[in-house]
């Protein structure tokens, strides 16, 4: 069987194909939630250095990872718009940037929370916080640029403008522990290394990232879906798509 | 298990607030986005 991707390239084809994932998303988004809340909090041991505080780990670092990873993400999709000029490709990255700059802002807000007790202060002006910080000015800046320019397919190109330059602030974030000296701890899990944690602990952490990746995928396609009917509301497709409603 | 009583898990070995702080505003979050969503798309949808 093969099926024709392309297809579902237009937004006829993929606001009813979003709709139909997106519950699929969010049952596993819970499932992995109440496993990893399980392992997270009855399963992994106190931490030898941190006890329990060291618990917060379990969404400070799934956000963090999101936040970095949507940034990606949204930048692709707003690239591949401006480059070949595809609607549903803005539409995309346009609907990735609300939730990425949500979890940034948790990532930066758990990380205050951890700091406190861990090195005494809420904030520092160190190179991970910062750039953390300038990830959450980029999709904000994103967002509002986007928000105040009318015409929606300029308003997709001089966003991906934003998106595609601030792509370099990933790799200064997830590289900022070894470049700079920092109160930041350094990465506990590489792709070079064996994990510096406990088992129990990395896979806690692990399942909550997923959760929150499969969370991210259903509030993205939900949103997409909104931006969707928003654009194409003189279209056709979406005339008919209301008469057929009750 | 790691802990004794209830009290012992809420406490978090003295860590409670900072823990459950942000495990709340982090439910918080997510509970209002999927709130905002589903009003946009409800409005969207009537007429």
């Amino acid at each position: 069987m093969s099926i024709n991707w392309f297809k579902y390239s237009s937004p006829p084809s993929f606001y009813p194909l979003a709709g139909k994932l997106t519950p699929f998303f969010f049952v596993a988004a819970a499932l992995f939630t109440v496993t990893g809340f399980y392992i997270s909090f009855f399963v992994a041991p106190t931490d030898f250095q941190q006890g329990e505080a060291y618990r917060l780990i379990f969404i400070h670092v799934p956000a963090a990872w999101m936040s970095m990873f949507l940034y990606v993400v949204m930048a692709f999709w707003a690239g591949v718009g401006l480059a070949f000029n595809t609607r549903l490709s803005s539409m995309m990255a346009s609907a990735l940037a609300p939730t990425g700059a949500l979890m940034t802002f948790i990532a930066l807000l758990t990380g205050s929370l951890w700091g406190k007790p861990m090195w005494g202060t809420w904030w520092v002006w160190d190179a991970r916080l910062t750039s953390e910080l300038i990830l959450l000015f980029l999709y904000l800046g994103f967002m509002s640029l986007q928000a105040a320019i009318d015409d929606p397919r300029r308003a997709d190109k001089a966003g991906a403008v934003i998106a595609l330059v601030g792509v370099v602030n990933v790799p200064i974030i997830y590289f900022s522990v070894k470049w700079w000296n920092t109160l930041h701890q350094g990465a506990s899990v590489s792709l070079t290394r064996s994990p510096s944690m406990a088992a129990t602990m990395l896979t806690g952490m692990l399942i909550m990232a997923l959760a929150f990746w499969m969370y991210s995928f259903a509030v993205t396609l939900m949103r997409v879906r909104c931006i969707i009917l928003e654009r194409e509301r003189n279209t056709d497709w979406v005339k008919q798509l209301m008469e057929q409603r009750p | 298990m790691t802990w004794g009583s209830v009290s012992a898990f809420l406490a978090m070995g003295g860590y409670g607030g900072y823990v459950w702080g942000s495990y709340g505003v982090t439910t918080l979050c997510i509970v209002l986005e999927i709130a905002a969503l589903i009003v946009r798309q409800r409005k969207l949808l009537r007429k």
